[in-house]
């Protein structure tokens, strides 16, 4: 330890300890600083006074302003609803026809629409509803339970293969193989005839011999063309849509233990009135009948 | 004899740690049982070999010498660590942009190389330079010789250890999924051995100092032991399923749960980060500078202030959550007086170099030290500023914590290390200066330029996630979703990936540099700051 000595650079007092050479100025506390920090202090101590802070037995200190966090939500979202709530009482009121028919009011339930499909639908449908392998696109016309307004409003509502709900949309189509139905050889046969029916090249002569199988097996739900029937979500098999592929090999597997897609029962979980927005949207995608 | 009774140890250890493989409950607690008796095996071995069975030598080492060996090897391990945890930072920098790059393999998954990142580079690189540094200063502040014989030797190795237990628990999929204390219970309970461990060496040598007063550098390591203790022991206090397993369940749940880790994880910043890396600055600056210390009244009131502020303001990571009010509230009324306390270190640090400013031009390892402060400064005014409810609203949840995180991480802690490394490494193998200030020169703009493309790419991104999330057209609907808000990231990513590159490449020059100063070399080279007149 040395004495107290004088920095020649600054000319201040050091404060007469020394470690390892490092010695240290006297300086006082910078004003600004020291200042600042009362500030902070002073400004800290407001704060607590006006929000809650302090934690007492059953509750803390309100704060003089009386603001809560729950309380902040609860009045955005009544302020959200009230500026809302001539087109939501509309929506809810009217039918989906008479929405559609309202062009104010189609705006609106489509802008809605499209917010709560943003949330809830692009997971599986995509952000553009393009859908992907075993998701449907939604901007075409090709739909497996029905395009128009109501159809498309009770798939969202009941889902597509939701146990719990006894309205949902169900269709069960047979594996063909794993219940032993076909032989492998009539499957290979059968798919060569549908891919004909979308026009595809396919071995002609086992084409010949699978429209046989399918008159047989497949024409009651697909129809006689292979038009498929909205009643029971059996898709078309004529167009070049496929929602699981459409090369021999995927309508072998698809044919031989089909995929089963499901999709959410909405009604549980959205109020009615974004059900129908979502309807609207959907339905203006495009593809809407 | 004394080694005959360690060897007894490790081997009791061994052979209880081989049991624990045997008659584990899964497989993971088997393969850190296995690493564990491995890892007293080399130390049986290691001492075996070490041990002199003849009685009349005599003692090697005096007791007064200072105990280098440890340091040394602490550099060693700080730029192995370092290194490695800024290529996994890279790595995952890039599956963000790129996710590919996760390569659909469990163990290159992001979800299990971002805590190995995020340890390797706060608790292998931090806390091997914390250890380094905190063995040199408290040794040449006080005169004396580290306490306890060669005990710091076991707080080096066995800190590797826990290093490697929690690595490979990580890569293999155990974790207890709290931020930045991921290990299992059977890791947490050695580092409270290791740690208990250096507060003793620490503790013995300010004991037996030689030195009337305690200085500075040293109040701020030993805040950062014990406290950093304290918040160990606390956030992982749990339950194990078994004893021969790795799961284990938290004392705490629910909100209590999420404020215990946040009190844990904010103060791991304040204490780790910012305290510990202050007693590095508080040595190392002056004695580059040359220069005394700007105010020693300063650090006596930011030093007290700035641990009284720091452990209240672990709320603030939880700002509109099921945290009650009142908890966030004084979360953030304490952030805000938190900043001045934090600017106090950087006053003392830039305010040191009054008087020496000129060496800036000549001496890139000032240079260093500097921005490292500059950022310090930055990234504490951004803490408290982003711990404002308002602020908070937009800014939580997006990028922009990562890049603030980073503006500290890089900026301060990597910088301010790197600084103190380039002083230490000359000292530490008795050459007469590094292999090259040249490089060091590179490594300081590669880290700069770096860290600025890193922390503004994460701004404008984090900004523009917030402004997405919060968008609503003029019906009052939400204009986007989510996954577009991802989408929209992705150039920023990319941009941040390149930052990070460029800090690693930094680090790679400094381990050249490093390892040529060891060999002794010198580079022929200009010197710098002198302007070479063109001929």
């Amino acid at each position: 330890m040395s004495k107290k000595d004088i920095d020649e650079v600054t000319g201040v007092e050091t404060t007469g300890h020394e470690w390892d050479g490092i010695k240290e100025l006297n300086n006082p506390l910078p004003r600004w600083w020291l200042w600042t920090m009362y500030l902070c202090i002073i400004w800290a101590i407001g704060y607590m006074i006006a929000y809650p802070s302090i934690p007492l037995i059953n509750a803390s200190t309100p704060g003089l302003l009386g603001q809560t966090s729950r309380g902040d939500v609860a009045i955005e979202i009544a302020a959200a609803k009230e500026s809302q709530k001539v087109f939501r009482d509309q929506i809810a009121a009217k039918s989906l026809v008479d929405i559609r028919k309202d062009e104010k009011l189609f705006q609106f339930a489509r802008s809605g629409g499209k917010a709560a499909f943003a949330v809830n639908c692009i997971q599986c449908h995509g952000s553009g509803a393009q859908g992907g392998a075993g998701y449907p696109n939604l901007n075409d016309d090709d739909w497996l339970w029905g395009g128009d307004l109501e159809a498309i409003y009770t798939t969202i509502q009941h889902g597509i293969r939701v146990e719990a709900d006894d309205d949902t949309r169900t269709s069960d189509m047979p594996a063909f193989a794993g219940d032993e139905i076909l032989e492998k050889e009539q499957i290979v046969q059968v798919a060569a005839f549908v891919g004909s029916l979308s026009k595809q090249e396919v071995d002609a002569e086992a084409a010949k011999k699978g429209a046989a199988v399918y008159e047989e097996n497949c024409a009651s739900c697909h129809g006689e063309k292979g038009k498929g029937n909205k009643e029971f979500g059996a898709p078309n098999l004529a167009d070049a849509i496929s929602l699981y592929g459409d090369k021999q090999a995927d309508i072998i597997r698809q044919v031989s233990k089909p995929k089963h897609g499901e999709m959410p029962a909405w009604v549980s979980r959205l109020d009615d009135i974004t059900i129908k927005q979502l309807a609207i949207y959907v339905h203006a995608l495009g593809g809407g009948e | 004899m004394i080694s005959l009774g360690k060897m007894a140890i490790y081997g009791v250890v061994f052979v209880l740690a081989l049991l624990a493989a045997a008659k584990a409950h899964d497989s993971l607690f088997a393969v850190s049982a296995i690493i564990f008796a491995l890892a007293s095996a080399i130390a049986i071995i290691v001492t075996a070999r070490r041990t002199s069975f003849s009685t009349n030598v005599a003692q090697a080492v005096s007791g007064d010498e200072y105990l280098d060996g440890v340091v040394r090897a602490g550099m060693i391990a700080t730029m192995f660590w370092g290194i490695t945890g800024f290529l996994v930072g890279v790595t995952i920098a890039s599956q963000l942009a790129f996710p590919a790059l996760n390569l659909e393999w469990a163990f290159t998954n992001f979800g299990r190389l971002r805590p190995l990142h995020t340890s390797a580079v706060v608790f292998a690189f931090g806390g091997n330079a914390l250890i380094a540094t905190s063995f040199y200063v408290v040794q040449r502040t006080n005169g004396v010789r580290l306490a306890f014989g060669n005990l710091a030797w076991f707080v080096f190795w066995g800190y590797q250890l826990f290093i490697v237990l929690a690595a490979t628990g990580y890569l293999m999929g155990v974790t207890q999924s709290r931020e930045y204390a991921e290990p299992e219970w059977f890791v947490d309970i050695w580092l409270t051995i290791v740690w208990v461990a250096y507060l003793l060496v620490f503790l013995g040598t300010l004991y037996k100092r030689k030195e009337p007063h305690i200085y500075v550098a040293n109040w701020f390591y030993l805040s950062f032991i014990v406290t950093i203790a304290m918040l160990h022991i606390v956030n992982n206090m749990a339950v194990p399923v078994s004893f021969l397993g790795s799961k284990s369940y938290s004392l705490f749940s629910g909100v209590q749960d999420a404020l215990t880790q946040w009190w844990y994880g904010h103060n791991a910043v304040g204490f780790f980060l910012t305290a510990g890396f202050l007693g590095m600055m508080y040595y190392f600056v002056p004695k580059q500078a040359n220069r005394p210390v700007y105010s020693y009244r300063l650090s006596i009131i930011h030093f007290w202030s700035l641990i009284f502020m720091y452990i209240w303001a672990g709320p603030h990571h939880l700002h509109y959550t099921a945290l009650p009010d009142w908890a966030q509230t004084l979360g953030a009324a304490f952030s805000i007086m938190l900043w001045m306390p934090s600017w106090g270190g950087m006053i003392n640090g830039l305010m040191t170099l009054s008087g020496a400013w000129d060496k800036l031009r000549t001496d890139p390892i000032i240079r260093m030290m500097v921005i490292a402060v500059a950022f310090y400064g930055m990234s504490t005014f951004e803490g408290p500023m982003m711990a404002i409810k308002a602020v908070n609203s937009l800014s939580h949840y997006t990028d922009w914590t990562i890049g603030h995180v980073h503006s500290g991480a890089l900026g301060w802690v990597g910088m301010i290390t790197f600084g103190s490394m380039y002083y230490l490494i000359p000292k530490l193998w008795n050459r007469d200066g590094l292999y090259s200030l040249r490089l060091v020169n590179w490594h300081f703009w590669l880290a700069t330029l770096g860290i600025v493309v890193y922390a503004s790419s994460m701004w404008v991104s984090g900004i523009m996630q917030g402004l997405m999330w919060r968008e609503y057209d003029a019906q009052g609907f939400l204009v986007y979703s989510f996954a577009e808000s991802v989408a929209a990231m992705h150039p920023f990513y990319v941009i941040r990936a390149i930052g990070g590159t460029m800090y690693l490449a930094g680090g790679l020059i400094m381990a050249w540099n490093f390892y040529q100063t060891v060999k002794g070399n010198k580079r022929n080279e200009a010197p710098m700051g002198v302007v070479v007149k063109a001929a």
